[in-house]
């Protein structure tokens, strides 16, 4: 009784911390339901979109190339390079999720998106079966329910209300990151360093998105290791 | 309407594995420490990387709202460390600037 009820209670506890992804994907995600009909895309490829790929960013671009009649490899291959990231993400995530059993982690990694990485990355101390599966369940409904809503009536949503609920998903990103800043000043070295070296790299316009992300994070992470190494005051986690 | 079914097959796969594969092959063995660091910093490094990249690849007339929307969230989150409120607060921001603009 006691385990269930601790279940219950993660379960909660990720209701609560994965409500700013279900806010901001459902809007998102009928957008991307109204753009795909308006692209003349069946219902049921739409759907399944959403549910099999289940990767924002790529699927609007997919839209797009699909409309300009670019061909299956390169839509293929298109896809692979924008959601590369996740493999970082995922990477990242791979170590603190050591406490849990090996035959959860196929499905855990498919729900590996950038928000609920974001979310249970600064959420370490909390990292349990349930509370992961809830965060993910809950996003992907969001996402999924959101696409089919959007195909069905999307014309309902203002476009001003869809835009600045899409903004809410940076918001999270910055509430998330902020606080953190205080704690350490690595972190702040970090995240300015990283923030500058993307300007650097998104200008230099030599590599193209996906590339320029992964790029970006690799980079700016390498010189997180050097830089702290050589100052010796990391804090261990 | 063109069926896609196979495209779609091809992008969940591709989109999938490397989701996948990090957990399979880290998930045993020793890694070594300094790999450890390099992956305890990406959440900053990649966080901090999707809220610039927000902010440069917003539309033009949406670059004042998304960073009043991220500016908000952020210092309110600073402050008070409580993620929905401030994420709230960001989208109401957002969405009285866009109005305004629209109105103007």
């Amino acid at each position: 009784m006691e385990s269930a009820k601790n279940t219950k209670d993660k379960i909660k506890e990720a209701i609560i911390i994965g409500l700013p992804i279900v806010i901001g994907y459902f809007p998102i995600a009928m957008a991307f339901g109204l753009l795909s009909k308006n692209t003349s895309i069946s219902f049921m490829d739409t759907s399944l979109l959403s549910m099999m790929v289940y990767a924002g960013a790529s699927q609007f671009m997919a839209l797009d190339l699909m409309s300009a009649g670019v061909t299956a490899a390169n839509i293929i291959l298109a896809t692979f390079l924008l959601n590369l990231r996740h493999m970082m993400m995922s990477a990242s995530l791979a170590v603190e999720f050591k406490g849990i059993p090996k035959k959860y982690l196929p499905v855990l990694a498919f729900g590996i998106t950038d928000e609920t990485f974001s979310v249970i990355s600064f959420n370490k101390e909390k990292i349990t079966l349930p509370f992961v599966f809830a965060i993910n369940v809950l996003a992907y409904c969001s996402w999924a329910l959101g696409t089919m809503v959007g195909y069905a009536v999307g014309e309902i949503l203002p476009v001003s209300l869809q835009t600045s609920l899409s903004i809410g998903l940076y918001a999270m990103f910055a509430s998330l990151l902020f606080p953190e800043i205080k704690k350490s000043r690595n972190i702040l070295f970090l995240s300015i360093i990283s923030a500058l070296i993307y300007i650097l790299i998104f200008y230099s316009n030599i590599f193209t998105s996906g590339w320029d992300i992964i790029l970006g994070i690799i980079v700016s992470s390498i010189l997180g290791v050097q830089f702290f190494n050589e100052n010796n005051e990391e804090r261990e986690n | 309407m063109k069926n896609y079914f196979l495209l779609i097959l091809g992008m969940t796969v591709v989109t999938y594995l490397p989701r996948l594969i990090p957990f399979i092959a880290l998930n045993d063995g020793k890694i070594n420490k300094s790999v450890k660091k390099f992956l305890s910093y990406i959440p900053y490094t990649s966080l901090s990387i999707l809220i610039i990249r927000g902010i440069m690849t917003a539309g033009n007339g949406m670059k004042i709202a998304t960073i009043a929307g991220i500016g908000m969230a952020g210092i309110l989150s600073y402050i008070k460390e409580n993620l929905v409120l401030s994420v709230l607060a960001g989208i109401l921001l957002a969405f009285a600037i866009i109005n305004t603009t629209v109105i103007i």
